[in-house]
């Protein structure tokens, strides 16, 4: 299943990419809906966190093809600078696979990728 | 603190941004410490088309967000604040079309940070779909 027809990515506006390294780059088109605090203005954290799980997930379940979508068991989100009104850009990268398990790490930047918003690691359940 | 703060900014704060709005976030009240709010089923939030169940981002969203409403109980007054880092274990998977109900406590309040507990059920909050540990940095002026 593409992670693009996920009906909460598709309300996030998620658009997936495949690098010729077999990675996937995840943008997030900025929308007025993203918006969380509208002073500075500010995406919302969860806007980024649900983005940065998705990014993970399509990596897992890229590297894992099954009939069934990677389960997370949880997530870890850092935040290091606000989201701004703009395009926002993640990839994820498998650090571990275990028989069941999946260890993934995955960062979402805007200007620069050295200069992420917010990373998370997450473990993800395989598909039996 | 102020009643007005409680019953009417607090509510407001619940789903005041554009994203929290589009989302259907709803306020579903406080008690001491404790604060909760609402997410009504939409087809649109679901992460798994063929179970219906909710998507794992979006119960992280709500988490982050009660968990926020929480502090602003807690401190109780609005300040700017900005998730430091949020940790989410997801128990199990919502039940298909139904409500998701979140509840958070901010158990410790120091000058700069403030620590909190969340969890996300159906009806019952013994039995959580998800449950979240986060931390806040008190970012805007203190207007006490």
């Amino acid at each position: 299943m593409d992670i693009e027809d996920l009906p909460y990515a598709r309300f996030l506006g998620l658009r997936l990419d495949v690098t010729e390294d077999d990675h996937l780059t995840v943008t997030m088109p900025f929308a007025e809906p993203l918006i969380g605090n509208p002073m500075i203005p500010a995406l919302h954290g969860g806007a980024t966190a649900a983005m940065l799980e998705l990014t993970a997930m399509a990596q897992v379940a890229h590297d894992h093809p099954s009939a069934t979508l990677p389960r997370p068991i949880n997530v870890t989100v850092a935040y290091h600078r606000p989201g701004r009104a703009r395009d926002v850009l993640a990839r994820a990268q498998i650090l571990k696979t275990g028989r069941r398990v999946v260890y993934v790490q995955a960062e979402a930047w805007q200007e620069k990728e050295q200069l992420p918003i917010a990373t998370l690691s997450a473990h993800f359940l395989l598909a039996e | 603190m102020s009643a007005d703060f409680i019953d009417e900014i607090l509510p407001q704060l619940a789903a005041a941004s554009a994203h929290t709005a589009a989302l259907g976030f709803s306020y579903d009240g406080a008690a001491g410490d404790r604060v909760r709010l609402r997410v009504p089923w939409r087809p649109e939030l679901v992460g798994d088309p063929t179970t219906g169940v909710l998507a794992g981002g979006l119960v992280t969203t709500a988490l982050d967000h009660v968990g926020g409403l929480a502090v602003w109980l807690k401190l109780g007054q609005y300040r700017t604040i900005a998730t430091l880092d949020l940790r989410v274990d997801y128990m199990r998977a919502s039940a298909s079309a139904r409500e998701l109900v979140t509840e958070a406590r901010c158990y410790r309040l120091t000058r700069s940070v403030a620590f909190v507990r969340a969890w996300a059920f159906e009806s019952d909050i013994d039995d959580p779909i998800a449950a979240a540990q986060s931390v806040y940095m008190l970012t805007g002026r203190d207007r006490s």
